[in-house]
């Protein structure tokens, strides 16, 4: 990996509480590239993906030592903004979630907040094209984004979360809730998108993995002493071809030739 | 080991955009408003419990500064005089609500049964709900006038007119939406697995649902009665055209009789000063059992969740 | 249970392997009775109706829809009018509510959106519910010895500032529709907090996840995802708080001072239908007593309306998530 560092974590842990999710992670995602996140449930992937742009903030109790730097700053230096790092950092979820709005307004509402300047029809249609999900939605732009099958409605996330132009996109698992066709479109939107942004992608799916990412990061859990339950830590970061063929750890080989998890 | 993020890789169209620096900005527009909307909230939130600590407060002061025994036990005194107490009306609320509450329950814990065991969507019981949330609405002061015109004018009972029996039947009418909400959305939290099991040992529809269902139910259910009882305790506009109200301990069922919120209602209006500072020491025994049955209704429920 | 378990042999353990007559009978005989007691209800509300309705038709006879835009009340002369007691129930109420309405929602989103610690918002919301538990009449004999005297200054501040508009014309003394509004805050206010706590809990995190993850800023998130994704239910909320409000009595009899003169002044007395039955109710007879019963009707449509259209929005309105 001799590319651009995008973001680096530095020590991260993570706890919920008293309960400690992930330990001691040090991980540098390379710009530009999709990054893939592995590992059995439990293993902390989605805890450290939602760390990237502060969405745990959200979650009451959750608490984060280390650092994540991002643009040179410490994500949680106290002077930070998380309104402006989640502008600069967006985020694909695992459920689709659009709002209760038009379709059009979906995409237009983030673009608003961000204060975007240009046309925002225009904007509206190449977000919605780069989603590849333009043909199905441009007859009925006016209409709830509601009304859209899943797979649709995950598309629509996307396109907004790039119609904010985020420096990052993070994504939770998006094709979990998706069946195999709208999970394939998806995938083909990743291959487009990773052109302008960096992608870190959350995945269960190691296909998948192989599919998309340039690298991959592969996560395991294990009980600690004294604990209450599993801690999740990173176990290697490598090109996706080194980690699926050639892994410097055990346990990776172990998990990726399917022998556990 | 950071490797700052090169500056020189640019983006699509960021320049289209507001792009910050990552450090809080407190001349911002959008933080400014942020920090004052937070400030109207916490006011607003402020203001909506500051009416429960002055009531509350006059009423400890005024009300628990009279308390003794004498003043649960002894009757009050005729207007203008001082000395006594509202035993009559303490004992005329237990008596009243408890007429209601055995009217209401049984009603309302069968007519919840029926709409959600036996009927769940069919049309009769869409209408029932319907016309339960309607009853719910209903305005107190007109379900007193109801019983007046059904029981009290008409004298049914051995030709008495005002009588705690009325004033019971009418709180009843309050009580009653409440029990069967209460009650059907109590079991419909049942799973349905749990009566699948019972007909899948053969269990009756009579017996699944006594045996099983109910008692499944019984913490919302108790939860719900509770409160009820609670709010019918303190109602006073139904009362005051039935059960009237009375100097004297009650003489029957079918008499009038005297109960604390009529009582607080007289008293208060009175230019008495010893009768006012009844009526406080009555909303002092009243507010307490109220929230006394609010605060077991809580922990009922926190119980049955440990 | 209905057989009795001495009949059962040994060799013919399961006697109940064939359903007896008498336990079918149960079965049926408890379904008709929860049937019939879920009827009751409908009884009930359908008695409500007709007993008022029957007791009114004289006046209604007699006074036909004038009843509705008179405001003459006079027992000694048999003429009724109810104008004063409908305007005194419509101003009270929707003014308590333009007064209530941003104190509760305002309330709820303090409570439900993450701006202050767990214990705090549930400590908040308990007290919400407590003041919701106060009897009627504890608030009216408050209102009378402690919220009025209190807020007299104020009014006289207002008259005199204020006392060239009709609404604040005459010298506040005492009972009047200004301290009946703030009692009625006082009573809807907890109950637009708790629906409106409801709703706004019942939004899926997913869809806040959703609008803080394009960057909005916490109100943001509120005004444009959060409170549109709640909207019908909290309409509905304030619909039903609205029916509570025209419908309360004892509180607002004990403070409003029952006028039975017209007035536009916010600081005289005034009166409601309500308290109109609640103070007139006991000495009537005759015709007045049917006058009371038209009104009673009035008022009985009113809450019917304002509820079902509160039914009608929180069904026609709520959103698919």
């Amino acid at each position: 990996m001799d590319q651009a560092t995008c973001m680096s974590l530095e020590n991260v842990s993570i706890s919920y509480g008293k309960f400690e999710a992930v330990k001691g992670v040090y991980m540098q995602i390379p710009h530009g590239e999709v990054t893939a996140f592995i590992g059995p449930s439990g293993c902390g992937k989605s805890t450290v993906l939602r760390a990237l742009n502060r969405m745990n903030d959200l979650i009451p109790g959750c608490s984060l030592k280390g650092r994540v730097v991002f643009d040179g700053h410490d994500l949680y230096d106290p002077r930070v903004d998380p309104v402006e790092v989640r502008r600069r950092i967006g985020m694909v979820f695992q459920k689709p979630n659009p709002f209760p709005k038009s379709i059009y307004e979906n995409i237009a509402f983030g673009a608003r907040i961000n204060g975007y300047k240009g046309d925002m029809d225009e904007l509206v249609e190449r977000s919605l094209r780069k989603a590849a999900v333009w043909d199905e939605c441009k007859d009925k732009l006016k209409e709830s984004g509601l009304a859209l099958s899943g797979g649709q409605q995950q598309r629509l996330c996307i396109a907004r979360a790039i119609a904010t132009e985020p420096e990052v996109i993070l994504m939770d698992e998006p094709c979990s809730a998706l069946d195999p066709i709208s999970t394939l479109k998806i995938e083909e939107t990743m291959h487009e998108l990773k052109r302008s942004y960096t992608i870190v992608i959350v995945t269960h799916n190691m296909q998948q993995a192989v599919r998309v990412a340039d690298n991959t990061a592969f996560f395991n859990a294990e009980a600690v002493e004294g604990g209450t339950g599993k801690v999740g830590y990173l176990v290697e970061l490598n090109s996706t071809e080194r980690i699926f063929n050639a892994p410097s750890q055990q346990s990776t080989q172990d998990y990726v030739s399917g022998r556990f998890g | 080991m950071a490797n700052p993020a090169p500056k020189s890789i640019s983006y699509a169209n960021t320049d289209l955009f507001d792009r910050r620096p990552l450090f809080f900005d407190g001349t911002l527009k959008r933080n400014q408003l942020n920090l004052l909307l937070t400030g109207i909230a916490a006011l607003f939130a402020s203001i909506a419990v500051l009416p429960l600590f002055l009531v509350l407060g006059h009423v400890l002061v005024k009300g628990g500064s009279l308390f003794s025994w004498a003043l649960l036990t002894e009757l009050p005194p005729a207007p203008g005089l001082s000395g006594g107490g509202i035993g009559n009306a303490i004992f005329g609320t237990i008596v009243v609500t408890l007429i209601a509450t055995l009217i209401a329950v049984p009603i309302g814990v069968g007519g919840g049964v029926f709409l959600c065991e036996y009927s769940r969507n069919g049309w009769f019981a869409q209408f029932v709900r319907f016309g339960n949330d309607v009853l719910a609405g209903v305005p107190s002061i007109i379900a007193g006038i109801f019983i007046y015109g059904l029981v009290v004018a008409t004298k049914v009972f051995f030709d008495q007119s005002y009588s705690a029996l009325a004033g019971g039947i009418a709180l009843s009418v309050l009580m009653l939406p409440t029990v069967i909400k209460t009650t059907d959305e109590g079991l419909r939290l049942v799973p349905q697995e749990l009566r699948w099991g019972a007909y899948g040992v053969g269990a009756s529809k009579f017996v699944t649902v006594m045996r099983i269902t109910l008692p499944a139910a019984f913490t919302p259910i108790s939860t719900g009665i509770v409160l009820a009882v609670a709010r019918a305790a303190g109602e006073t506009a139904p009362l005051i055209f039935t059960a009237l109200f009375s100097p004297y301990w009650p003489d029957g069922l079918f008499s009038p009789i005297a109960s604390m919120s009529v009582l607080i209602y007289n008293f208060a209006i009175m230019p008495y000063e010893y009768q006012n500072a009844l009526a406080w020491a009555a909303s002092f025994v009243l507010v307490v059992m109220i929230l006394g049955a609010n605060l077991l209704s809580r922990w009922i429920t926190r119980m049955a969740k440990t | 249970m209905p057989t009795d378990p001495s009949l059962a042999s040994p060799e013919d353990v399961f006697t109940l392997r064939r359903r007896p007559p008498s336990e079918k009978l149960l079965d049926t005989g408890f379904r008709q009775l929860t049937l019939a007691l879920a009827s009751a209800v409908a009884f009930v509300l359908i008695g409500i109706f007709l007993t008022v309705f029957v007791e009114a038709r004289e006046a209604i006879a007699q006074f036909g829809l004038t009843f509705l835009t008179t405001s003459d009340w006079d027992p000694g002369n048999e003429t009724f009018g109810a104008w004063v007691a409908i305007y005194g129930t419509l101003v009270s109420s929707l003014l308590a509510l333009v007064i209530a309405v941003p104190l509760g929602v305002g309330t709820a989103i303090f409570i439900t959106e993450d701006i202050i610690p767990v214990q705090v918002r549930e400590t908040i919301g308990l007290m919400v519910e407590l003041l919701a538990a106060l009897p009627s009449v504890v608030l009216g004999l408050w209102a009378i010895f402690v919220l009025e005297p209190a807020i007299r200054p104020v009014l006289n501040l207002l008259h005199h500032l204020l006392g060239w508009t009709p609404f604040f014309s005459t010298v506040p003394q005492g009972p009047g529709m200004a301290p009946a509004i703030l009692i009625l805050v006082v009573m809807v206010m907890p109950i637009i907090t708790s629906i409106s706590r409801d709703a706004l809990n019942q939004v899926p995190i997913e869809l806040r996840q959703g609008a803080y993850g394009v960057g909005t800023t916490r109100w943001g998130a509120i005004f444009s995802v959060i409170l549109p994704a709640a909207v019908s239910a909290i309409v509905g909320g304030v619909m039903l708080s609205l029916g509570r409000a025209m419908g309360e009595t004892m509180a607002v009899t004990m403070i409003i001072g029952n006028s039975l003169n017209f007035s536009l002044s916010l600081l005289a007395p005034g009166n409601t239908i309500a308290s109109l039955l609640a103070n007139q109710f006991g000495e009537a007879d005759g015709i007045q007593i049917s006058a009371l019963m038209y009104a009673a009707l009035i008022l009985m449509i009113l809450t019917f309306v304002v509820n079902v259209a509160a039914q009608w929005i929180v069904k026609r309105l709520s959103l698919r998530y």
